[in-house]
């Protein structure tokens, strides 16, 4: 009945962009499938007629009056910055054809 | 093969706000990189976003506007991606429970019958920053002066069938939006953003073929290109039997065509939850009601509301209510210069002309209503003739000064002592004899083309009505 979850781990730690030995793997995937069987034993709960719980406490959002402040000033900004280019951030080369994220 | 078409777009809009989604950073464009951010824009560790109240309340508009329903509890979701643009590894945006839902515009279809798209849904989320590609140095440079900037994502459901009710789409949603006054929707500029989802199938049946994903398209016109690109290359795929790859595919204005970005083995996984940071968005029954009630009457309406009060014809009531700067304008001269029909003519005519000429907006011009209505009311009560006038207005849309001014400072005037203008009266009719007997002899219309002398004589200034009136008087006498 073991399902084996290195797979899973993998594919995790790759969209997460970690490193992981395979001894870690190993403990991930026995840690992920009590997780998976934790979740499973509460998805045989009845929820008919229950709303979907978003957040633990229930009270609404705070807003802010929608006025300008102060930002950072620019050495504050790229203070820690690994690499820089002029103001810019300097990250490694990303190609033209690429992922543009949205 | 006989194919229809299916066409699906995804446009995302900026919000027109101050500051910025979560933060009190400007939501203005500037050249300077970086300088509109902070720690909760720069995603540093311990930031706590705050949501903006203004930004919650343009979606709510706009999703009204669109006709959706609302979500009276809606909140905001983790999209799980690392790309540098987004420097906290992830988009906060609206992923399950998006402020409006289920919404609809109508459009033309290419027929000319009226067609309802529907809208699947309308969230918040943040925007990216954004990467400069350094040509002559290493790696990318990335400024993050737009992350953070509120958006709308409005996505249709895959019911628009050809490019060109994608492109009327696009304008009437841009209109949608404009009226509605959540943002400016300059294409050109970014705030209006569209990618579109295309997909052939064989006539007449119901599954779906596998979709492209057009991106990078920067104006309505180069959407409608990309798609009848993209259609005739799915065409040709699937006409000799092969299929379409479901693929990202980018414009490539310069040359016309698409070409792939990425495939579907690289799809994402955005691994979305709802963010721990940011409570539930509530909104009261009666604020969504009071805010719908508080909606400006879109194009449509307006245009019927011209021709039904106004007695304006369709086409200056159309192309007056194309958009909600051009409408604003019509009606600040009104306020002051109650000629609907004229005040039309010369919105529609010579600022019009003036403003295409000049390369400027409407809403920034240094020939304001007020400036209109003055010119209009000086033509009325015959100080300037409608030519001059015309005159005029180039030149105090120029130099900013007013109308009176530039008649004033130029001697522009309109003639209409007696005296003065017999005199060129006499002058013309000496030297037109031939006319005269023509028009003695029963051809009356050749009176215009004396006017016209007059006309010219006085460079124009000439009352023409009185023009008229002597030169018959001294003929017929």
């Amino acid at each position: 009945m073991a399902i084996d979850f290195r797979k899973d781990v993998e594919h995790v730690a790759k969209l997460a962009r970690l490193e992981l030995t395979k001894t870690e793997k190993e403990t991930m995937a026995g840690q992920l499938s009590d997780i998976l069987d934790t979740a499973r034993r509460i998805q045989e709960l009845d929820t008919e007629g229950i709303e979907p719980t978003s957040h633990v406490i229930d009270f609404p959002a705070t807003m802010r009056e929608d006025e300008v402040g102060a930002s950072l000033p620019l050495n504050r900004v790229l203070q820690n910055a690994p690499k820089r280019d002029n103001d810019f951030f300097r990250v490694p080369r990303i190609a033209k054809s690429g992922n543009d994220g949205q | 093969m006989e194919y229809e078409v299916i066409i699906g777009l995804e446009v995302h809009v900026e919000l027109h706000t101050e500051s910025k989604l979560f933060c009190s950073c400007p939501n203005r464009f500037v050249q300077e990189p970086n300088i509109n951010t902070c720690p909760v824009c720069l995603g540093f560790p311990g930031a706590m976003p705050q949501m903006n109240e203004e930004a919650v309340e343009q979606a709510l508009k706009a999703s009204l506007a669109l006709n959706c329903e609302i979500a009276l509890t809606s909140y905001f979701d983790r999209k799980n991606y690392f790309y540098p643009d987004m420097p906290k590894g992830y988009q906060i945006s609206q992923y399950f429970v998006p402020i409006g839902s289920r919404g609809s515009l109508l459009i033309e279809d290419d027929l000319g019958s009226e067609k309802q798209v529907r809208i699947g849904r309308v969230h918040m989320e943040e925007d990216a920053g954004k990467l400069v590609h350094s040509i002559s140095g290493e790696g990318s440079m990335v400024d993050y002066n737009r992350a953070g900037v509120p958006l709308v994502e409005i996505v249709t459901e895959p019911n628009l069938r050809s490019p060109g009710e994608s492109r009327r789409y696009l304008e009437q949603l841009k209109s949608i939006l404009q009226y509605a006054g959540v943002s400016d929707c300059k294409m050109e500029e970014g705030s209006l953003r569209c990618d579109a989802n295309i997909s052939l199938r064989p006539a007449g049946t119901e599954t779906f073929g596998s979709k492209t994903e057009l991106k990078n398209m920067n104006s309505f016109k180069a959407v409608e290109k990309s798609l009848e690109y993209e259609i005739d290359r799915q065409k040709k795929i699937l006409d000799s039997g092969q299929e379409v790859i479901s693929q990202t595919l980018r414009w490539e204005e310069d040359r016309q065509e698409t070409i792939m970005m990425r495939g579907k083995l690289e799809a994402h996984d955005y691994r979305c939850f709802t963010d721990p940071e940011l409570a539930p968005i509530k909104l009261g029954a009666e604020k969504v009601e009071e805010a719908r009630a508080a909606l400006p009457e879109m194009a449509d309406a307006k245009a019927a509301r011209y021709g039904r009060d106004y007695g304006l014809p369709p086409y200056d009531a159309g192309v007056l209510t194309a958009s909600r700067a051009l409408a604003d304008y019509f009606e600040a001269c009104l306020a002051i210069y109650d000629n609907p029909k004229v005040v039309s003519n010369w919105v529609m005519g010579e600022l019009t002309a003036c403003l295409n000429e000049e390369g400027q907006e409407i809403e920034t011009c240094a020939f304001g209503p007020e400036k209109m209505a003055e010119l209009l009311k000086m033509i009325e009560e015959q100080v300037i003739s409608g030519k001059i006038a015309k005159e005029v207005l180039v030149k105090s849309f120029r130099g900013g000064k007013t109308p009176r001014q530039v008649v004033e400072e130029e001697g522009l005037l309109q003639i209409s002592d007696h005296g003065e203008l017999e005199a060129v009266v006499e002058k013309v009719l000496a030297e037109n004899p031939d006319s005269v007997e023509k028009y003695r002899a029963g051809a009356t219309k050749v009176i215009g083309f004396l006017v016209g002398q007059v006309m010219k004589e006085t460079k124009g200034k000439a009352n023409p009505q009185l023009v008229n009136e002597l030169l018959v008087k001294k003929i017929d006498g």
